[in-house]
């Protein structure tokens, strides 16, 4: 709404309020990629600082002596995350597609369907139950893609966007002949692209960062995920020291092992890959995250 | 029986017309119906002694048993207050920044608001485990940025992690940083779907953007604004796990301030194996969330039937 070219007082100071919101927000991540790039001895003499007085990249040549344990948790992660997306896009935009047809028949019933469960749940342990005892999924890659497949959240954001879109350019292909399946993959899905690119970066950040259900469900070392490495490695103090797997065929002293860089660039690596995709969604976000009423 | 049978037939003339889109349907009914809706039936384990033999409907029914403990014992109260004051304080908290921040960013050019808001949604997209150990380097005894800063007052270091009184300013802080972003995002883009005509007119006759903010931004965004105050109304017994378990490094000194019903019920669940009480406490969670969303949809609809929910 910003017509006029001239800085103006007022822009000034709210360009300078959000510069410094912007550094609160970097800072801290960037201070974590700081620390896992200092040598550790620095660290305990000279505390952490953004700028390592001695740089060295000991951490990651620890942790990628023997990838095998941190390849693993990427492919199981990468895996989860793609599929999960996918299956998760498809599941949530044909359901959203669905509830916002009002001329739909079941469409009130559907929806009241659909949303109930953002009031009500069953909790944690009938679904943990379920998922072990009945499904048994326990141990399995689906125990991480399957839960929170669906979120009636996103079907919100999903139907608020779809709504959008002119009821004529339905209603016309219909009368071309065309089925709603053709009409919802070929029409609403290209229109709904904006929506579809937030809410599937969303999506797979959710994935990428779960680790609830890798907590509950997974015990098996093949499927452990990259945030559930980080995890187990934040609860054992010295995890990476007495990890076999990391320490096989290493042959050093502990004493001198980066223990917090290591930890630190463990916390790099899990969070990084995404770091760098995110902003090239940029675009989409606030075209894509029209949150409607469930009203009509 | 002649009327049913032309119902049923008229009916069915209906679903053949409605049957394309119920078919788009029918993956996501599946789904909700398996991972929503079933397990609303396994609340029944809170009034049952389970036993993983026996399975849900095998094991034995125990009445109000699982509640007893719920009612009556401290823990009960003590994270029942938690997990409300937290929610209340995240609710009031990121609603008034990111309405603040929403109103502020469509003040100035575009080409700034995307570069503000990758930075402002970087906390977003971390996950809990990542946040503890950016928190980590804050509140770390020896080499914490926030012992070294204390330090330079003369304040000998504090063990963070070993403290109960600290964290509902720590856990706030945190929980505002993590989720301003989003919110805001979302505040933001219901103000970009503002008809610009209103601002033009307004501005004909001299309104300050102070005004404008005030008489047309906020109210156009009040039926936002209310829809997700009521979903947040909901959620207000069912705390935030990740950040409760990862920030305090699940340390049993920081329980008294840290520990909510959702890391109550995990402990239960997890540790000690108490299926009866963790789904007691569970099903108390959805019953109370259920309840204040009702309350809060049907007062808001009072007031003004456009702000309601539904």
């Amino acid at each position: 709404m910003q017509t006029a070219k001239k800085l103006s007082f007022t822009d000034v100071w709210i360009n300078g309020f959000f510069i410094l919101v912007s550094l609160s927000m970097v800072l801290p991540f960037l201070l974590v990629i700081a620390i896992s790039v200092t040598q550790e001895q620095s660290l305990i003499a000279d505390g952490y600082r953004l700028l390592p007085k001695h740089w060295s990249t000991d951490a990651y040549h620890y942790i990628f002596k023997s990838p095998t344990i941190l390849i693993h948790a990427y492919g199981v992660t990468i895996l989860t995350t793609i599929a999960g997306t996918l299956g998760s896009l498809a599941l949530t935009s044909m359901t959203a597609y669905v509830v916002s047809r009002k001329d739909y028949r079941y469409v009130k019933g559907t929806t009241f369907y659909v949303f109930f469960t953002m009031l009500f749940s069953g909790g944690l342990v009938p679904s943990y139950i379920l998922i072990t005892q009945y499904l048994h999924l326990k141990d399995t890659i689906w125990a991480l893609i399957l839960p929170g497949m669906l979120s009636p959240f996103y079907v919100l954001i999903m139907k608020g966007f779809i709504s959008e879109i002119p009821k004529e350019l339905i209603e016309s292909s219909k009368v071309d002949g065309a089925s709603e399946w053709r009409i919802f993959f070929q029409m609403i899905l290209p229109l709904a692209k904006p929506a579809l690119a937030t809410l599937g970066l969303f999506i797979s950040f959710n994935y990428w960062n779960s680790w609830f259900p890798a907590l509950l469900y997974i015990n098996s070392e093949n499927l452990v995920p990259i945030q559930l490495l980080l995890t187990r490695m934040m609860n054992t103090i010295n995890f990476l020291t007495t990890s076999s797997q990391f320490m096989s065929g290493i042959t050093i002293d502990t004493s001198k092992f980066p223990n917090l860089s290591a930890r630190m660039a463990l916390t790099v690596l899990a969070a990084g890959p995404m770091m760098f995709i995110f902003p090239f969604f940029q675009k989409y976000f606030v075209k894509g995250l029209t949150v409607g009423s469930l009203k009509g | 029986m002649k009327g049913f049978t032309r119902r049923a037939a008229q009916e069915l003339k209906q679903f053949r017309k409605n049957y394309e889109l119920f078919t788009l349907g029918i993956p996501g009914i599946l789904y909700i119906f398996i991972f929503s809706y079933l397990p609303m039936a396994g609340i029944v384990l809170a009034f049952k002694n389970f036993k993983y033999d026996k399975g849900i409907w095998g094991s034995d029914w125990t009445g109000f048993k699982n509640f007893e403990f719920f009612f009556v014992s401290d823990t009960a109260w003590r994270i029942t207050r938690n997990t409300v004051l937290y929610e209340v304080g995240y609710i009031i908290l990121t609603t008034f920044f990111a309405l603040l921040f929403a109103v502020l960013l469509n003040e100035i050019s575009q080409r700034w608001v995307k570069i503000y808001q990758t930075a402002l949604f970087l906390p977003h997209f971390l996950s809990w485990v990542v946040v503890y150990y950016i928190v980590f380097t804050l509140l770390d005894l020896n080499n914490g940025l926030l012992n070294h800063f204390l330090a330079m007052f003369g304040v000998e270091p504090r063990n963070w992690y070993l403290e109960s009184g600290p964290w509902p300013y720590i856990l706030n802080v945190v929980a505002l940083w993590k989720r301003i972003g989003f919110s805001a995002l979302v505040y933001y883009a219901g103000i970009i779907a503002i008809s610009p005509d209103f601002y033009e007119a307004a501005k004909m006759d001299g309104a300050t953007r102070f005004q404008m903010a005030r008489k047309i931004t906020i109210p156009m965004i009040l039926p936002l604004i209310s829809i997700l105050l009521i979903l947040a109304i909901g959620g207000l017994v069912s705390g935030d796990f990740g950040l409760h378990y990862f920030i305090p490094h699940d340390s049993g000194m920081t329980y008294p301030t840290t520990d909510i019903i959702d890391t109550y019920v995990y402990r239960a669940l997890t540790k000690i194996g108490d299926v009866g009480m963790a789904s007691a406490v569970g099903l108390f969670q959805s019953v109370v969330g259920l309840i204040l969303v009702l309350t809060a949809n049907l007062f808001v609809k009072k007031l003004n039937p456009d702000n309601s929910l539904w």
